[in-house]
């Protein structure tokens, strides 16, 4: 078991690096936008490097991810105890709504609350992540087998104990899953956050795409999918650690 | 060492229990039995509080539970639960380790402790240790519950249909083996079931319920003579004299055997058989090796008259029931059949008229208590 492990941790860093090394040559785009589109006059997005698209790009799902996992979890812990299982109907009717909302309009609505630039996309995304994360949460731990629990109860365990000590354990790979799907849907919504001036790699595709100009929608989506596939694969190799962990 | 007095317990509705009186003296084996939804689990929950009475109070080492912590209660009652739930994410040594370690032994304690239990219930640490749950047969993962309960040495263990999910004839051999941990540990103990078989093997009492109420509280042979109403009397079933076989140790009715060593001489052998019909023939160490029949002897060729046979197909150990005796020699063809000691050497025999002495006397004892308020 360690050995595959091991390599497929590599390979995560090898292709990482390269990803790094991708969006660093700014050279390389330029002639190869260039070659693709001779016709165009400019082919990589004037307002500044991919470096720095794709460093904005990572903090706005960074920042928003962190926020739906620190919120999202316990929230799902919570309608599953006893103390919050009345307000469970409550709960999942109100993330499903968050992901019902399209992201364009919470930017829209939290825009005169909390102005331009990063927060209104923040809480959009957050918004829009939540329901993965939330539904995870309860349905890892209402897999778990009430004998289970009945048994940790029964030897002494308070609940507190349970909950860090089975519940967790064997709801994580369940929650693990919520959480990839939540930052696979943020990669690909932060993008909408340029259009209020967030920045990231939505710049130059919103931008190419309100100039028409192809090789800018280029510059910005191929990094943002490379990005979506890398997250995912780093994600899915932290929940076979995890998996390793618990058995 | 735990008294229920006067339990009731309603869900809505629905009354589980209804006014339970009940007292098991320290060391001994209570069985609860009855009929599905007769109240069984849920006075077993009641004793660790998963759930409370709605009236009425249960003393634990003369402490009434509702007074207690529920942790720290829990922590001093094993509880082997319906289902088993081990937890599927740890291996068998931390399962068996996690209420050590929610009492604070120090980790080595803890390591010894599960290879020390698993030898008790008749599992190789070495192979079982680091296994998951999920590699087990229902049978081993029974055991581990088991362990499991034991873990902290609790004077009280809870067991609710712990060998429920195995079949027939490993569940035999895991009551044997209760049976044996018990005689060694004498711990107090609650063990619900519905199999009546398994109450009469296990239990020092046996508390038959029906809808809540207790029916009958009494020894098994009690119960198996005296039924106190037409229910126990049909619960209990038309073979009562057979199962009380169950309850009588071979060795209650074993006679003396005649015996000689194999290679005595054949005149030796033959004068060992006195009036009887059988020699028992036995190795250097005293083990069965085969028997001689008098009545197959023709002119004197004494070793022609000489049977070899498997000693651990044709004999039965010292702590069998009559009912394995009789088993045994109905399924070998046999009229008697030898008993031996832990090291395998003869210790005398049982034979058929001994058991039908045994069982119908039993009849008899039945009287007509059971007979007049059945019909
Ligand atoms: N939490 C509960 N809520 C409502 N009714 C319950 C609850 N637990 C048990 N009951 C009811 O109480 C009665 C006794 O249940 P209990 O589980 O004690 O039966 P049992 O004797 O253990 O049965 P079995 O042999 O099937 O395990 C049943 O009628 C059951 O439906
Ligand atoms: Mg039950």
């Amino acid at each position: 078991m360690k050995h595959p492990t091991r390599i497929r941790w590599a390979v995560i860093a090898v292709a990482l690096v390269g990803f790094a090394l991708l969006v660093s040559a700014e050279g390389m785009w330029r002639d190869l936008l260039g070659a693709l589109f001779p016709d165009y006059r400019t082919v990589v997005h004037p307002r500044g490097t991919l470096v720095d698209f794709t460093l904005e790009h990572l903090a706005l799902v960074g920042v928003s991810s962190a926020l739906t996992i620190a919120v999202g979890v316990p929230l799902g812990i919570w309608v599953t105890r006893r103390s919050g299982r009345e307000f469970r109907p409550l709960v999942s009717a109100g993330v499903d709504l968050g992901q019902t909302f399209p992201p364009v309009a919470v930017l829209a609505l939290a825009m005169p609350v909390l102005g331009f630039g990063f927060w209104p996309t923040i809480v959009a995304l957050f918004l829009y992540g939540l329901f993965p994360v939330v539904s995870g949460t309860i349905a890892g731990i209402e897999s778990v087998p009430p004998a289970v629990t009945e048994a940790a109860v029964g030897m002494g365990m308070s609940r507190w104990q349970v909950l860090a000590r089975v519940e967790l354990p064997l709801a994580a790979r369940v929650i693990m899953a919520g959480v990839r799907t939540s930052v696979a849907i943020n990669i690909g919504t932060a993008t909408v956050g340029a259009a209020i001036g967030t920045g990231g790699l939505g710049v130059p595709i919103i931008g190419g795409l309100a100039v028409q100009n192809m090789a800018y929608v280029l510059q910005g989506a191929i990094p943002a999918a490379l990005l979506a596939v890398l997250a995912d694969a780093l994600l899915a190799q932290a929940e076979e650690g995890l998996g390793v962990a618990t058995g | 060492m735990i008294r229920l007095e006067n339990v009731t317990k309603r869900f809505s509705e629905k009354t589980a229990v209804d006014g339970l009186t009940l007292e098991v003296p320290e060391g001994e084996v209570c069985v609860l039995i009855g009929p599905s939804g007769c109240g069984k689990t849920t006075t077993l929950r009641m004793v660790n509080r998963l759930i409370e009475p709605t009236s009425g109070r249960i003393l634990v080492n003369g402490r009434d539970v509702m007074s207690m912590r529920p942790e720290e209660l829990r922590r001093g009652l094993g509880y082997v639960i319906q289902s088993i739930g081990l937890f599927p994410h740890l291996t068998v040594a931390e399962n068996i380790g996690v209420v050590p370690r929610l009492l604070g032994w120090e980790k080595p304690r803890i390591a010894d402790r599960a290879r020390e239990l698993l030898s008790l219930v008749g599992l190789e640490p070495d192979s079982y240790l680091r296994a998951y749950p999920r590699q087990l047969s229902g049978g081993e993962a029974q055991r581990v519950g088991v362990a499991r309960a034991l873990a902290a040495d609790p004077p009280v263990l809870l067991m609710d249909e712990p060998f429920g999910a195995v079949d027939p004839l490993n569940r035999e051999r895991l009551q044997a083996e209760f049976g044996r941990i018990q005689r060694e540990l004498h711990k107090t103990v609650v063990f619900v079931t519905h199999d009546i078989d398994e109450a009469i093997r296990l239990a020092d009492r046996v508390a038959i319920m029906r809808d809540g109420r207790l029916q009958q509280y009494d020894t098994p042979e009690n119960v198996l003579n005296r039924p106190a109403n037409k229910f126990v009397h049909d619960f209990v079933g038309a073979d009562r004299a057979l199962k009380r076989l169950v309850r009588i140790k071979v060795t209650e009715v074993m006679r003396p055997a005649p015996q000689a060593a194999i290679d005595d001489a054949p005149e030796a052998m033959r004068e060992r058989a006195g009036a009887g019909r059988f020699v028992y023939l036995t190795d250097d160490e005293g083990r069965l090796a085969g028997w001689l029949d008098t009545d197959d002897i023709r002119d004197d060729a004494v070793a022609d008259a000489i049977t070899t046979v498997d000693r651990l197909q044709a004999t039965v150990a010292r702590d069998a029931s009559l009912r394995d005796a009789l088993s045994r020699m109905l399924g070998l063809g046999f009229r008697s059949i030898a008993v031996t000691d832990d090291e395998g050497r003869i210790m005398g025999e049982v034979t058929f008229a001994a058991i039908e002495a045994v069982m119908s006397e039993a009849e008899e004892h039945r009287g007509p208590t059971a007979d007049g308020e059945g019909a």
